[in-house]
């Protein structure tokens, strides 16, 4: 990532509303830093989506401004912006060749035949699709038509680059394939990336920060890791990952941990990250895989009686639900290697954990 | 290739053909497994065939046929054409034997009262000849006596005249061009050569100069009215497209008959408009301006009814361009105006095709609406394929006026499908 003090686009208190009721994006502060590859994520009507398309000027905010350098540009039509875009369904234009797509940018800019055409092989071969100038769109596969999207928002140089769901409609394999081949060009590039996804696996693989969205705020912006290890609450703890979610009432408050009584009884040693302080409700999130099955109670805070429900044989790992505290729909992951534990459904075992892995957010 | 299905299923030949395990070849099997699919799906259309047989091919056929068929002088004096052809010279006045048998078969036919149709089939290529005949049928048929010859010309002088035997000689055989000739303003003089018709009986090419003139403007003026009301109801939010699409729809839920009289009401001299005009003081009283009864009344008309078929393929087609096709056009720097331009007009041509083609070749064969507000100058070539079916009852001259519009029509279509493709034209 690279930093700078000089912010490359701000959001500065931008607020947005369709119909004058309710609010979609609600005071939104926002810096992204050039070079930087940054993501929206959010569930589908949670204000992300509106925040691009007025970063790109087909929507303006109803209160606040848009800054891009030191200039505002938020009354400057999507035309004169000069940021590349990549869309859901990749808008090829179907009645021109790819190379004719690529081009467009070019010749709307009144760039020269020769040099257009320098560029636009350049923009395609970058795609490894320098072969495939000559066909329509409708004619190349669903991965490709992403690629010539791509070539097209890239081939005039901007600075900005904004990617609206661009692997959506790409089957899984695929869709990894494209991702990994993204943050290339964006590292070889260095470009400035906003990419906005609702699929959590795609903003932690490919992004430098993470602005997770819900209800027209960002709930937390971080890098992936901390987004993942140290979700700020409990929204943001759901929905990155998986998570089990367990509820009860402080106990004490001790420096960084806390003890935490159970619905069930159980007592619970957690991370006070987000909690109202004694005699709050507290939800507590531990990832799967950071549970061990019959841990040494010596090294383990957290110990308990577990029954399991269910065996699921995933692939890379073994997923078993159980009732743990009163909760029956805890989930443990064991990872599949040769000495794994193998668990039978019925079976009674011991589940554990470490303070720091579980996380006492707001409830 | 074996097809038996006994062939030995262990040692199938090794001939490169697919066989099924019991060794028939695959496609014979196939189609033995299709057969009774295609025999099903046949029975269904069947009716459908049929029906189009009888009420489309079949009457196209038959006007086709009737624009080359020819059988009255055949049936009516079939001895006398078939002397004529041999023995006339084609240059003097027939000699005796030609005279007594038309005289011997027009007495016939005077008597059944067939007599007529000669007459007016002969006045098809020249005026004047349907009373020449029936007069002269009359005549002897009464006390008529030989010699023949002086008889004739007795009774008219242009019996003498090699002309009036050249007519019946080219109106003789069984099948003639000279109903398409007609309809191109041209016909056979007496000796069977191809001339011009003489300058004030031409009409035709003017007509179908006038309908394919008019068919275009009108196509032009539902595309610059009808696009924008596309675009309207493709990009509109469902509520007000819903509302516009009913006025739009409107027109075909009313009779054609009310749509064109009412235009009537509007447009005449004494009607709304100039009401109006006059009121505002825009016009004098005196100088009302002819707004019906002519080439506009007719193109206004048109134009209105005609409009739905234009919107109608233009907005299926609209409706299909996604919206981010535009905004992907101006993020990468074209103006609203140029993006509009180069990425969605394009785009709506298969639309434009079909409501233009549709618009065109309904226009061209228009008849009720011209009729009745069209007057004298904006009448067009289906008001006279109506004539001659209906008044002057000169079906050949109808068959092939109308052959000629098909054949336009098919043309255009030809020429339309190689210049843009049949096959992207979407109606809906």
């Amino acid at each position: 990532m690279v930093e700078t003090n000089d912010p490359f686009v701000r959001f500065e208190d931008v607020q947005k509303s369709y119909d004058g009721e309710t609010l979609v994006v609600k005071n939104l502060w926002l810096e992204i830093a050039k070079g930087e590859f940054l993501t929206l994520l959010g569930p589908s009507g949670s204000g992300k989506t509106t925040c691009l398309m007025m970063l790109a000027g087909f929507e303006s905010p109803t209160h606040g401004q848009i800054l891009l350098g030191r200039q505002s540009i938020t009354h400057v039509p999507p035309h004169k912006r000069g940021i590349g875009m990549v869309f859901q369904n990749y808008a090829l234009f179907p009645h021109m060749s790819v190379a004719e797509n690529v081009g467009y940018p070019l010749k709307v800019r009144g760039v020269g035949k020769a040099d257009m055409q320098a560029r636009v092989q350049r923009a395609l071969d970058m795609v490894e699709l320098g072969h495939l100038g000559g066909r329509r769109p409708a004619q190349l596969s669903g991965g490709q038509q992403q690629r010539v999207a791509l070539a097209r928002a890239l081939v005039f140089e901007p600075a900005l680059v904004l990617l609206d769901e661009p692997l959506g409609a790409l089957d899984k394999n695929l869709r990894e394939q494209m991702q990994y081949e993204l943050k290339h060009i964006h590292a070889n590039l260095g470009v400035t990336m906003v990419y906005v996804t609702h699929d959590q696996t795609e903003a932690l693989t490919m992004s430098d920060r993470i602005a997770v969205f819900d209800d027209g705020i960002i709930q937390q912006l971080d890098e992936p890791a901390t987004l993942y290890e140290a979700p700020g609450n409990a929204f943001v703890a759901q929905f990155i990952g998986e998570n089990n979610k367990l509820l009860g009432r402080v106990e004490a408050v001790d420096g960084p941990e806390c003890a935490v009584r159970a619905d069930s009884g159980d007592m619970i040693r957690a991370t006070n990250v987000r909690t109202t302080g004694q005699g709050g409700r507290t939800l507590m999130s531990l990832r799967p895989e950071r549970v061990s099955i019959n841990p040494d109670p010596a090294q383990v805070p957290n110990v308990f009686d577990a029954e399991v429900l269910e065996v699921i044989y995933v692939g890379d790992h073994i997923r078993s639900r159980m009732r743990v505290c009163g909760h029956d729909d805890f989930i443990v992951k064991v990872p599949n290697w040769s000495g794994h534990v193998h668990l039978r459904p019925g079976e009674r075992l011991q589940v554990g954990w470490y303070a720091e892995d579980c996380r006492a957010l707001d409830a | 290739m074996a097809t038996t299905p006994a062939a030995p299923p262990a040692a199938p030949p090794d001939d490169g053909v697919l066989r099924t395990n019991d060794g028939v070849p695959l496609k014979t099997t196939l189609a033995r497994v299709n057969r009774r699919q295609k025999l099903v799906a046949v029975a269904l259309v069947l009716p459908l065939l049929g029906f189009i047989l009888v009420t489309f091919l079949a009457p196209i056929g038959m006007m086709l046929f009737r624009a080359v068929d020819n059988p009255v002088l055949q049936e009516q004096i079939p001895r006398t054409v078939a002397l004529l052809d041999a023995e006339w010279d084609g240059a003097s006045v027939p000699d005796e034997a030609v005279f007594a048998t038309l005289a011997e078969e027009m007495i016939q036919q005077y008597e059944v009262r067939e007599i007529a149709k000669v007459g007016t089939r002969l006045n098809y290529e020249q005026g004047g000849l349907r009373s020449l005949i029936t007069k002269t049928a009359r005549t002897i048929a009464r006390r008529g006596e030989p010699p023949w010859r002086e008889t004739f010309i007795a009774i008219d002088e242009r019996w003498a005249d090699p002309q009036t035997w050249g007519i019946i000689q080219q109106a003789a055989p069984r099948y003639t061009l000279s109903f398409f000739l007609a309809a191109l303003d041209l016909r056979y003089d007496w000796q069977g050569d191809i001339v011009e018709q003489p300058e004030r009986e031409q009409i035709y090419v003017f007509m179908f100069g006038r309908t394919l003139w008019i068919s275009g403007l009108v196509t032009g003026l539902c595309l610059l009215l009808g696009f924008p009301v596309a675009y309207l109801l493709a990009t509109l939010p469902m509520r007000q497209s819903n509302i516009l699409m009913i006025l739009v729809l409107l027109p075909f839920w009313t009779s054609l008959l009310v749509r064109t009289t009412s235009w009537i009401v509007l447009l005449q001299t004494e009607g709304v408009i100039n009401d109006v005009l006059v009121w505002v003081g825009l016009v004098s009283d005196e100088g009302r301006i002819q707004m019906i009864y002519n080439q506009l009344g007719t193109i206004i008309a048109m134009t209105h009814i005609l409009l739905p078929f234009m919107v109608l393929p233009i907005y299926s087609v609209m409706r299909t361009i996604s919206p981010s096709h535009m905004r992907a056009a101006r993020s990468l720097g074209a103006t609203p105006a140029r993006a509009f331009r180069e990425v969605y007009v394009p785009q709506t041509m298969p639309g434009v095709g079909a409501g233009s083609i549709l618009v065109f070749i309904l226009s061209v064969g228009y008849y009720i609406t011209p009729a009745l507000v069209g007057g004298r100058t904006g009448q067009l070539i289906s008001n006279f394929i109506a004539y001659h079916m209906q008044k002057s009852l000169n079906w050949g001259l109808a068959a092939a006026l109308g052959t000629l519009l098909l054949v336009g029509v098919l043309l255009l279509y030809w020429l339309y499908n190689r210049l843009i493709g049949v096959e992207k034209m979407k109606f809906g």
